[in-house]
This record gives C-alpha cells, structure tokens and sequence, in this order.
C-alpha cells in the first residue's frame, strides 16, 4: 500500500476501496482521526504514540482484507424533476424514464464526505450517466437537491453553490445538527433511491 | 455579559475547533492561531481551548456589561494592554485600534464567551455556516462560569512575524515539474488581500504541473499546499473544505500553521524544506 507523508503529523494511504480501512485504523493507539475519499484515506496521528510505519504494520498484519461491515441502508424518497434531468437524458440517448429507471435501480454506498457538512459522495452509478460537471456552476442549488457528476451521486444538504447535475429532489433531511450522527449519509451507508 | 458596539473588520467566536468530524464533511474551524488563543485563555485562568473572539484587524467596540478579566494575544491592538489579565468594572468601554504588526488577535474573558455550540463547539465557520454568525453591532455575548484555574501574571511576548515556514513535501509533489518544487522554497510569495479563514491566496511564479488529468478528491488539512489550475497555491486554513481534487506539493509543519494566522496581505512568505525531516515530529 502505498502511504505518503501528509505533514509531519498525519499520513495519506492510497486505497481503491478507502472505507474498508476505516474501522481497522480507527482501531490503532494513537490514531487521531481518519477521513477516507476517492482513492486515499488521511489518517492523522499523536506523533508521541505512532508514527506512518506502525500504522501501515498495524494494516499489514491483517489476516485478510476487512469485510465490509454491515451497513445501514437509507431508501431517499425523490421527485425526479431536476432541471438538468432533460439535458441529461438527451446527451445519454436516453428516455427521461430510463435515466429514471437507471438511477432510481442502483443501490449506492457512501464512499466519503467532503466539500460541506453532510455531503456524501456515493458510488455506484450507472456508467451510463456520468456525465462532467456544469462548465458554470450554479449560484444556488435547492437544499436536497439529487445530482450526478462523474462517477458519483449525491444529495446537497442545504442550499449552496453547486455544479452538479439535477436530476431531482429529497424532502428527507441530510443535515440536522440535533441527530446523532448530524449527517444522514455517513461512509459506508447505503442509499437506494425510490421515485416518487 | 458583553455587548458588541462594533465588530470591526471580522470578528468571530473561535475555540479550539471541532474536531473529529471531518469524515462528515465539517472542518475543523477553531483559532486560526491555536497558540495565541491558548496563550489568552490561560491568562485569565480558562481552559486552554475556551471560547474567545477572534478580532481581523482589530476594530472590536464593546461593552462590559458586569466586570469581566480579560487578556489580548496574537497581534496587538491599542486599547488593551496586550498580552496580560486585567481587571475591569461593569460599564468599561472598550476600543481596540488595528494592529500594526501581525493580523488576527485573541480577547479571552475569564469564563470563556458562552454562546450555543454546534457539534461541540462554539467557533465560527465561515464557509459551512456552522457555529455562530460572525458578530455584530448589538450582539450580546454571555459569559460562562468562573473556571478553577487562576488568573496568570504572565505577560505574553508579541507574535514572531512568519517570514519562513517549514513544510513536508507532498503528497502530490510528483504532480509538478521539479522546476516548480524549487520555485515553492525559493520564491518569496506575496499573500494576497482575498486570503481569508480558508485559505492564504499567493502570488508568486505559477507552479507548473506535468500532468493534466485531474485528481480524484483527496482529504485535506490545515497548512496544506494545494495548486489550482492557475499554479498559484493556497494554503489551506481551518474553514477550508475537508476534501479537494486540487494537488497538494507540501503541507506546512504543525508547529508553524499558527504562524500562518498572522500574514498580513502584502506580506511576504517563504517555504523551506528541512531535509531529513518527513513524517517526524
């Protein structure tokens, strides 16, 4: 695995699959916090407790790949009305009904979170709609906004600038500072999508 | 119970951050100079990681509304005598000039600032949103419970300016033509007047990559490099997005990312690169 020095205090792994890693480097003395992404995972360190090779020592001498942990599995009630869901469907050569059919079909898993609170990328789209992000974002996005863009969907928590791909919208709430975890979406859960 | 007259250019509540929820897409947030904020709260006798305000050129108007001790770090701002506890009665008038050297200061209150905390913490986001709004005129601000510590007698050296700050390169170093790992601790970088909370915006000698795939979303931290298409960097700072597909060349040391809270736009910053010292403490 290949682990590169992010600072003097934490270390990037390079992973294809970064949420595998989570609990077992969680797991180690001395691990500070762990924020996976696409392809890597940044684990940061008490430099007095451990250090880069423990930890990649500590992952080594794992007997097997983790299996993936049992994993909630969220159903987001959408209405497909997004304003991009057209122009989406045209540079598919799909129907709008089977843009609907091929997201609403899969069942995504929460690779990471980043850009703001609560924002989960998710894996598992449908190869046939990634499409690039808008050359100019939007100023506003709605709060539970649904939008593709690459290989990743995701739900905007709150209203934002964004440039993603609308392809319609979620009453459910994403973000709620009062609920324990505050994000709805957290790594490794898995979201379907249900048209309404 | 504090009254806000006047915010200044920017003031914010600022503790220690919250940490931990990084995974959740919520940065740390927190004093941009984590020493200076310390420095104020045991000055006063607080827990190192209290709620105080964090001033932007100074320019803070308040008003005591019950005697409270206070303590100023970080830069110094006429009005308070910097970098000591004082003592002051119910009714005092505060004015806090700008600064003339460094750029954020710290005014702590024995107690700590008391305002609601998100995700356990009572700092200011100003990207997300999360935490309190930065302050305004009419805002009134509690203050919490008298802490166990004392009151220090300890007066506080004014900042040291940053003029070189170390960083480990990478962890996209290979992203950029060795031409352009030479130019990051060679040039001088001008910090520009659009460098904020989340990050120092430089002008400098773009730095050039020799690649122009673009880079799946990496996690980030505090004092990371990273370089927009432009190959102007910006160093990342406490409200910046806790991912980014941008490439980070190197990421400045934890001792000197406090440091980074004091550059004044227009000033001048130099890396350098310690050999032999990667991945140590």
């Amino acid at each position: 695995m290949i682990a590169r020095p992010y600072g003097d205090r934490a270390v990037l792994l390079e992973h294809a699959e970064p949420i595998r890693l989570l609990a077992p480097l969680r797991a180690q003395p001395g691990v500070l916090a762990v924020v996976p992404a696409a392809r890597t995972v940044l684990v940061r360190f008490d430099p007095s407790r451990t250090g880069p090779e423990r930890i990649l020592d500590g992952l080594g001498r794992l007997a097997a790949p983790p299996p993936s942990a049992s994993a909630t599995e969220i159903a987001l009630p959408v209405r497909y009305d997004g304003a991009d869901l057209a122009a989406v469907a045209q540079e598919t050569g799909c129907s709008v009904a089977d843009v609907i059919a091929r997201h609403s079909a899969a069942v995504y898993t929460v690779a990471f979170c980043g850009f703001s609170p609560g924002f989960a990328y998710l894996t598992g789209l449908d190869p046939v709609l990634h499409r690039p992000r808008l050359a100019v974002p939007r100023t506003a996005v709605p709060a539970g906004a649904v939008a593709i863009a690459g290989e990743y969907t995701g739900v905007y928590p709150r209203r934002s600038p964004g440039g993603w791909r609308l392809l319609g919208r979620t009453d459910a709430t994403l973000w709620d500072l009062e609920r324990e975890p505050p994000a709805l979406l957290v790594p490794g859960t898995r979201v379907r999508f249900r048209p309404l | 119970m504090i009254e806000v007259l006047a915010p200044g250019p920017l003031s914010t509540v600022q503790d220690a951050g919250r940490d931990g929820f990084a995974h959740l897409g919520v940065p740390r947030s927190g004093a941009f100079d984590r020493a200076a904020l310390q420095a104020a709260n045991r000055l006063v006798g607080n827990p190192a990681g209290s709620a105080a305000i964090e001033l932007t050129l100074g320019g803070l108007r308040l008003l005591l509304h019950d005697a409270a001790t206070l303590a100023l770090t970080g830069a110094p701002c006429a009005g308070l005598d910097y970098g000591s506890p004082l003592s002051l009665p119910a009714g005092t008038q505060l004015t806090l000039g700008a600064p003339a050297v460094g750029l954020r200061s710290y005014l702590a209150v024995r107690g700590g600032i008391a305002c609601p905390a998100a995700l356990g913490s009572r700092s200011t986001d100003t990207l997300s949103g999360l935490g309190p709004a930065p302050l305004r005129a009419g805002d009134r601000l509690a203050v919490g419970p008298q802490p166990p510590g004392a009151v220090s007698g300890a007066a506080q050296p004014h900042p040291r300016p940053a003029r070189r700050v170390r960083v480990v390169p990478g962890p996209r170093e290979d992203w950029f033509v060795p031409a352009a790992r030479t130019l990051l601790t060679t040039s001088a970088w001008i910090v520009r007047p659009d460098s904020d909370r989340v990050g120092l915006r430089l002008d400098g000698p773009p730095l050039m990559r020799v690649r122009s795939d673009e880079l799946p979303s990496e996690p980030t931290l505090p004092g990371a490099i990273q370089v927009p298409p432009s190959g102007l960097p910006i160093v990342l700072g406490p409200d910046a997005p806790v991912t980014g597909g941008y490439p980070v060349i190197a990421v400045v040391r934890h001792a000197d990312v406090d440091a980074l809270a004091q550059l004044r736009p227009g000033e001048l910053v130099r890396f350098s690169s310690p050999p032999g010292e990667a991945a140590s403490r």
